[in-house]
């Protein structure tokens, strides 16, 4: 009994000791302040320099919290609890959580910086006169392939059933990206509701099965930077930043068109901090941060005034800059509403079960 | 007196019980009969009983006993030959301190280890069996599965054999029983509590693996648990994600009814 | 011979065991920044390490969360073993234990998201205090299960001897009960620990307002390839619970020799 006792009062003194540490620590960082700013967005999706740049101008403390889906972020925010000031959902989401009621609607006038985005990527189906949403990245899905594996130039989707790829294609672990493939490689569009056209590229995919070596999730940028595929299906972001660190690596948006999306800024129901939402968005919307983030981030800005401070080989790259023609075939995913979706998932769900 | 004492030690135990196992199981089974509209519904246990989620089960299964067949082969003579040495304790505690770094972390070492360049491959080649596909494999799955199990088999059984009366052993080998004879009808039998535990702590969670079916597996192996994972997380529908959870109960009711039948006492 | 195989044996299974560890630690040291080629010899991330706050702070309420859920849990679940081994009919026992062994078998998909749904029907506001209910409410049952062959194997004789012997309820569990099973208590609390620093599913439902534990740390981390300041950060830790572990091991070695005679 005694050891026991002895053993529980050393427990609770050591746990008790290093909260006293992490409060400390948390003082000495300035994390107890008052006036604080909680940002909810994709892990490793902002230049760290830049939220330190913000807290110096502001005197605003940033807390960076990250979520790794938006169905993820969608249950925090829903089931409340939680004090994000901003969000970045994808478009999709955005749509639904509009639906849902869980964002403010955002005053243009409080935001002088917005007048910097490009009109292109404003007033979209998703979000009409962004009235809950500022665009903060875009990008397309494509495919990633290595030119010292690939002889041949990979143009189309339906390179990919080449037997020549046998086993060497990593796909990414997402029902409306890859049933989105399907029906792309079929001519049709990605967010075809026609059950006739979706079995059909199901069916489709499955003969595809034999390339396809795994279907991951984000370690797709470590498994393609080690040469363990030849080909991968991605998303454009990480596509430039794997070209980044390696020369033998390719990136192309597929000619039967391929899916366009967006990543905007939101302020949801949770916010605490309304004021400072509207400071960091309009930070973050300033020609220079957006480039510096971009070229951080390497997806796509909708920011025009920072495209002309980026260098030339950047922005006047087609592949992630697509050219109007291009922009064309491109199409942004449709809230096809919760039963589709299901269906989208549990045709995705038997293709990964149908074995080689 | 006696009555009240009695009450005092188990209200914060069967309070645990109320807030955070019946509730929730509550909660799930309510969540079972709803669809995605919120409308009260059979379908979710309709949709169960077809081919897709029926195959599911079954390779589930597979996997898992394959898991907790590999796990109870590497377990059972390093907990018995941790028993005999000098060293016991330590030997369970170094058994037990590799799960304490992160799983992922490991993972993702056994990303690098069984990559198409990684350790084991070059390993191979200077073998002279040369480098083959080993990640997103059955073989890989199952390997880094059992990998992760292993302490909660060992520990059991090492508990049980610790138990075991030595005496029974001399008896036996005194009586001329050779090691196996004495093995299988002495030690097993009398460890058979322990290697029940484990198997308990292994097959149920196996069926329910879901991060390792991606990282390891590439998606080539899917059980129960990625489509639960899928249902709560993606397709956000948690009628579907709840039925396959109550299923997922009722196996373990069953499996401890099954391996849970003694005369006296628990487990 | 006889002596041979079962070290080879276990020089074997203790390879496997700490093969990937050995992997994450090797490549700490490597300038190359990935996991894949060793390029050459730094610190580097050591250092980097050492300048983060943030992930301190995040190692820091790691271990009390660890250890403080582990405290209360391993309390809990002992109490929760006396209630099953002295429940006065089978039935109840036998309802108990499966009780208990939902959560150890429940997926953890599954735990996270009633927790979250059961903290917010009560209003608990998610961060630290969640995170700290929900690693006690899945570590209790653990506890029970590695409490409970310790209560079995004890011998109702020896509760009757003391209870003879005039010993009060509180004397029995104290002086009788509790010394017994004090190695089941304490396998109990380093396997709740052990779930606790390495839960991943249900931290990450339950987590909010800025706090953070390590695994949900490393999983936003992975986004884009681990840095290799995790691997710095995990072989730290590990070369630390390694000689935490060890000198816990000697200083029990040396009580137990100073107190030989008196225990066994």
């Amino acid at each position: 009994m005694k050891k026991l006792m002895q053993a529980l009062i050393a427990v609770l003194l050591v746990a008790f000791g290093l909260l006293y540490a992490v409060d400390h620590l948390n003082a000495s960082s300035g994390q107890t302040a008052g006036n604080t700013l909680t940002v909810y967005n994709w892990g490793d999706y902002i230049d760290a320099e830049l939220i330190d740049r913000f807290e110096e101008e502001t005197g605003i403390k940033v807390i960076y919290e990250t979520f790794d889906s938006n169905e993820a972020m969608m249950t925090k925010i829903e089931q409340g609890g939680t004090t994000y000031d901003v969000a970045v959902p994808s478009e999709y989401m955005i749509e639904k959580m509009r639906e849902q009621d869980l964002l403010y609607p955002i005053d243009h006038s409080r935001l002088p910086n917005l007048m910097y985005i490009d009109e292109r990527f404003m007033d979209l189906p998703f979000d009409p006169g962004n009235r809950y949403s500022i665009p903060y990245f875009w990008g397309t899905v494509g495919i990633l392939y290595n030119t010292d594996k690939v002889k041949s130039e990979i143009t189309a989707w339906n390179d990919l059933w080449k037997p020549e790829f046998r086993n060497d294609i990593l796909m990414i672990d997402g029902a409306r990206e890859v049933i989105g493939m399907g029906l792309n490689s079929l001519g049709y569009s990605l967010n075809d509701t026609n059950e006739k056209h979706l079995q059909e590229a199901k069916a489709k995919l499955d003969t595809l099965t034999p390339n396809i070596k795994a279907i991951v999730g984000d370690e797709i940028r470590m498994l393609m930077e080690n040469d363990e595929a030849a080909i991968g299906l991605v998303w454009s972001g990480t596509a430039s930043e794997l070209m980044w660190k390696k020369d033998n690596l390719e990136y192309v948006v597929p000619e039967e068109g391929s899916n366009l999306w967006f990543d905007n800024m939101v302020i949801p129901k949770t916010a605490k901090n309304i004021e400072a939402a509207y400071s960091f968005i309009n930070f973050m919307l300033d020609p220079e941060v957006a480039a510096q983030n971009t070229e951080y981030v390497g997806y796509s800005t909708p920011n025009k005034k920072a495209l002309e401070l980026m260098p030339e080989d950047i922005v006047k790259d087609e592949r992630f800059y697509p050219s109007a023609d291009m922009t064309a075939r491109l199409e942004v995913y449709e809230n096809l509403g919760p039963e589709m979706l299901a269906h989208y998932n549990e045709l995705f769900l038997k293709f990964k079960m149908h074995r080689k | 007196m006696q009555a009240n004492n009695r009450t005092f030690y188990w209200i914060p135990y069967v309070l645990w019980i109320a807030l955070f196992v019946v509730a929730p199981l509550l909660l799930i089974v309510y969540y079972s009969f709803f669809d995605l509209n919120g409308n009260f519904t059979f379908a979710n246990y309709q949709n169960f009983f077809t081919p897709v989620y029926l195959t599911m089960a079954l390779s589930s299964f597979w996997y898992a006993f394959l898991i907790t067949f590999f796990c109870l082969i590497i377990a059972y003579p390093a907990a018995y030959f941790i028993t005999h040495s000098k060293y016991k304790q330590l030997l369970l505690l170094l058994i037990i301190l590799p799960s304490w770094v992160n799983l992922l972390l490991k993972a993702y070492a056994f990303l690098g280890i069984f990559s198409t360049y990684g350790a084991a491959n070059s390993l191979l080649e200077t073998v002279g069996i040369g480098a083959r596909q080993i990640l997103f494999t059955d073989f890989s799955f199952v390997f880094v599965s059992v990998y992760i199990f292993i302490p909660f088999m060992i520990l059991p059984i090492f508990n049980a054999l610790d138990k075991l009366n030595p005496a029974l052993i001399y008896a036996s080998r005194d009586l001329g029983a050779s090691f196996w004879a004495t093995f299988l009808k002495v030690i097993f039998p009398l460890t058979s509590s322990g290697v029940k535990a484990g198997v308990q702590a292994v097959f149920i969670p196996a069926l329910s693996l879901f991060m390792m079916t991606r990282l390891i597996a590439g998606n080539r192996v899917i059980t129960l648990g990625t489509a639960i994972e899928q249902h709560f997380l993606v397709t956000q529908d948690w009628g579907m994600g709840a039925t396959i959870a109550v299923f997922l109960i009722l196996i373990m009711i069953v499996m401890m009814i099954v391996t849970g039948t003694r005369k006296k006492g628990v487990l | 011979m006889a002596r041979f195989w079962p070290r080879a044996y276990l020089i074997f299974v203790f390879i496997l065991l700490y093969a990937p560890i050995f992997y994450l630690m090797f490549y700490s040291f490597n300038s190359g920044g990935t996991m894949s080629s060793f390029e050459g010899f730094t610190l580097d991330w050591y250092k980097e390490l050492f300048a983060d706050t943030r992930l301190l702070i995040i190692v820091l309420n790691t271990v009390v969360i660890a250890l403080f859920s582990a405290a209360v849990s391993t309390i809990i679940g002992v109490l929760g073993a006396l209630a099953i081994i002295y429940a006065r009919k089978r039935i109840y026992q036998n309802a108990l234990i499966s009780l208990n062994n939902v959560l150890i078998v429940s997926p953890d998909v599954i735990i996270g998201a009633s927790f979250l749904i059961l903290f917010t029907i009560i209003g608990v506001k998610l961060g630290f205090a969640s995170v700290l209910l929900a690693h006690i409410a899945f570590s209790v049952p653990i506890v029970v299960i590695m409490v409970l062959p310790k209560l079995e194997e004890m011998s109702s004789t020896l509760i009757d001897a003391a209870r003879d012997l005039g010993a009060s309820r509180l004397d029995i569990l104290t002086k009788v009960i509790l010394p017994y099973i004090t190695p089941g208590i304490f396998a109990g609390f380093f396997m709740a620990l052990t779930y606790s620093l390495d839960d991943f599913a249900v931290t990450f439902f339950v987590t909010g307002n800025g706090f953070t534990t390590l695994s949900v740390e490393i999983y936003s981390l992975a986004r884009r390839g681990i840095s290799l300041n995790v691997n710095a950060l995990s072989t730290l830790l590990f070369l630390f619970t390694i000689f935490l572990v060890i000198g816990y091991y000697f200083i029990q070695k040396r009580n137990e020799k100073s107190a030989v005679g008196v225990r066994k």
